[in-house]
């Protein structure tokens, strides 16, 4: 496959992605691409982009061979693209330093997000002191309980963080807020969306700016190992991060490209957020993929240990690379990602974040049926310190 | 012609400004929304906007979100929704009913099906909200085939190029968003919305209404002024979401009949 191309000009990853919006956006979503295709061609930008990734964020971040657990799983050998080492503790921000770029470029003063783990949120608030501009993050209220964290570290960062009471009061809320409040300032707002989803230009531009895991991975793999991995494995919320490791080896054959959703409860329970495993085509958000609904359409209330995770759709070009068998979805419960971010904290010293230990839960699981010199690489996507609230209340403690 | 065709050619030829209240379906329960129908029309409703609860409406302020919830309570799809105002029809054949609502329900009925079901059972125009004319070009194609009128928006922030694109797709009436925001907001701001209807009409076949944020008899006076119809929504689902059960028809036919009055 030498022509992988996406998405078209209007957005679309084949039948996924486009622009479902209400007419009051289509303007600014018009002018936020007409932005990003000058920004694209302009070297200034992305001579900027990458000096802030170096200096501010702290890339590369380095490639880990987990070799204890590797060596007690008596499989593959796992290794970890260390995204939790970022500056504000996952690869968010690496979308947010790109967009926050963007409003500068055209002279918004004001940035908003939606948030579920609150790692979107805490990296808008960072890009947007860094820059000079006011910050609103919208995060649903039920989130807003599970991470208390990271919604004092917003605060901290001189973000206000509206909590979003209407529906399931988690991250799909938080993102109808968010447009709503975009649709109202529109002259003066710029929207950082933090998943490669939203309406067109969005899952292009989150992917572009999270390409650099995956361009970053493959040459650092070339050079500790002299080989690229046989298997990629990233979690898969709304999919920034997992597009961004998958899409620089989406053309590198003999790469098995593996996603995985938050299986909450167990798939055959309903009680997930797995819309790649067991949903139907759908239009949430402003685009068409891959979604949890039901009968009627409406769409159903997810579940998952993990905030980040939570979500009932997913972008749209993870709905492609399915359709074209490229990436395979697979889904960890939750009882399986805590049992890996133990394993991780254990065996190899690294406290992962929720999200990212579904990914290495399967990572966990797939590894011994696979030879001991084949290699998987694992996104971790970030750390878990956010988590430790989650996970103490787990175990039945408070801290 | 259609029937929303011919309301407006009915009004135009007598002076009058059309009024078309909005409601949920389904809102307060699904028992009561054929009689609040009947009850919009004998307070002077011309065209009614008949929503579809949706569990995500992103365009929507609290009250219109609220009415969605309440009647998702109720378990209320599209295919209820069809089946209401194939009920309304036994009884009125002459207003016009407009679904509104958002692309999902009717994206996972398939677009043939849902047009010729929503025609057989009486519906006239359909609005969805996040279908921008870039991606409704299947949909359209299946309502028209259906005789239902695809009716779109137009905003304040709809630069002319697409105002073009959308004159050339749009049947029955275009709705214009009266302010940059969401339904039920408070911005509205009367002269700049008389100077954007005056431009518009140069390109536009079609009547234009005007919505969002219309709350009072005064508002909707001096909107009709310069649009072919006032769509009056949240406001009406307030007064809803205020009665009883008991109630809620004779409030909302007295609150449509003082806008009526206003617009005459
Ligand atoms: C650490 C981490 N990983 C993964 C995700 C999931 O998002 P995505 O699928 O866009 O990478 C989140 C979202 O909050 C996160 O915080």
């Amino acid at each position: 496959m030498s022509s992988y191309d996406f998405p078209d000009a209007r957005g679309h990853f084949g039948p996924y992605g486009g622009v479902y919006v209400a007419e009051t956006l289509m303007a600014a979503l018009d002018e936020l691409n007409a932005e990003y295709a000058r920004a694209k061609a302009d070297p200034a930008f992305w001579q900027e982009y990458h000096y802030e990734l170096k200096h501010f964020v702290g890339r590369p971040s380095p490639i880990y061979h987990a070799k204890r657990w590797s060596e007690q799983l008596g499989g593959a050998q796992i290794y970890f693209k260390r995204e939790d080492l970022n500056h504000t503790g996952a690869h968010k921000v690496n979308n947010t330093i790109g967009q926050a770029l963007l409003a500068r470029r055209m002279g918004k003063k004001r940035v908003i997000a939606e948030t579920g783990a609150g790692q979107h949120g805490v990296a808008s608030a960072t890009v947007a002191a860094r820059y000079g501009m006011e910050c609103v993050v919208y995060m649903g209220s039920e989130d807003v309980k599970r991470q208390a964290p990271n919604v004092f570290r917003m605060k901290l960062l001189g973000a206000t963080v509206v909590p979003v009471e209407s529906g399931s009061k988690t991250l799909k809320d938080a993102l109808n807020e968010a447009m709503r409040d975009w649709v109202t300032n529109i002259d003066s707002t710029f929207y950082i969306l933090g998943t490669a989803a939203g309406p067109h230009p969005y899952p292009m531009l989150v992917r572009d700016f999270q390409r650099i895991i995956g361009i970053e991975a493959k040459e650092q793999m070339q050079e500790m190992v002299g080989r690229q991995p046989d298997m990629v494995v990233a979690c898969v919320g709304g999919g920034s991060n997992a597009i961004g490791i998958f899409h620089p080896y989406v053309e590198v054959e003999g790469v098995r490209l593996v996603g995985v959703e938050a299986g909450g409860d167990g798939v055959a329970t309903g009680r997930h957020a797995a819309p790649l495993s067991a949903g139907k085509p759908g239009v949430l958000h402003g685009f068409r993929s891959y979604l949890m609904q039901d009968e009627n359409g409406q769409i159903i209330e997810t579940h998952s240990v993990s905030a980040g995770l939570d979500y009932p759709g997913v972008g749209p070009e993870h709905s492609l690379l399915k359709d074209i068998g490229r990436a395979e979805y697979v889904a960890i419960n939750d009882d399986e990602a805590l049992k890996a971010f133990e394993d991780c904290c254990h065996l190899e010293g690294i406290i992962p974040a929720l999200e990212s230990s579904h990914a290495l839960a399967y990572a966990a699981k797939i590894a011994p049926t696979m030879a001991k010199d084949q290699i998987i690489l694992v996104n971790l996507s970030g750390r878990g310190d956010k988590d430790i609230n989650t996970v103490a209340g787990l175990m039945g403690l408070t801290l | 012609m259609s029937r929303i065709a011919e309301t407006f050619t009915r009004l135009q030829a007598a002076g009058e400004k059309a009024l078309i209240p909005f409601i949920t379906a389904g809102d307060p329960n699904p028992g009561l929304t054929v009689s609040l129908m009947h009850g919009l029309v004998e307070g002077g409703a011309d065209v009614i906007e008949l929503g579809i609860p949706f569990s995500d409406p992103m365009a929507d302020g609290p009250v219109i979100q609220r009415a969605s919830e309440r009647a998702l309570l109720h378990k209320v799809g599209l295919r209820n929704v069809l089946g209401m105002v194939r009920e309304f029809r036994r009884s009125n054949q002459q207003t016009p009913v407009v679904l509104m609502g958002y692309l999902n329900p009717v994206h996972v009925l398939g677009y043939e099906v849902f047009a010729q079901e929503a025609a057989a059972a009486g519906v006239d125009g359909v609005l969805t909200v996040d279908c921008p004319p870039e991606e409704a070009a299947e949909l359209s194609a299946a309502l028209i085939a259906a005789k239902l009128d695809p009716v779109f928006l137009i905003a304040p922030t709809t630069p002319l190029a697409r105002v073009k694109q959308i004159a050339a797709l749009a049947r029955g009436y275009v709705y214009y968003v009266s302010l940059k925001g969401v339904t039920g907001a408070g911005n509205l701001d009367i002269d700049d919305v008389a100077r954007k209807i005056a431009a518009l009409r140069e390109f536009l076949d079609v009547p234009i209404g005007v919505g969002f944020g219309i709350r009072d008899a005064e508002t909707a006076r001096a909107i009709s002024t310069a649009a072919d119809a006032v769509v009056v929504g949240s406001r009406l689902v307030q007064e809803i979401e205020a009665a009883t059960p008991e109630t809620a028809k004779e409030q909302l036919t007295r609150l449509v009949a003082s806008l009526k009055d206003a617009i005459r």
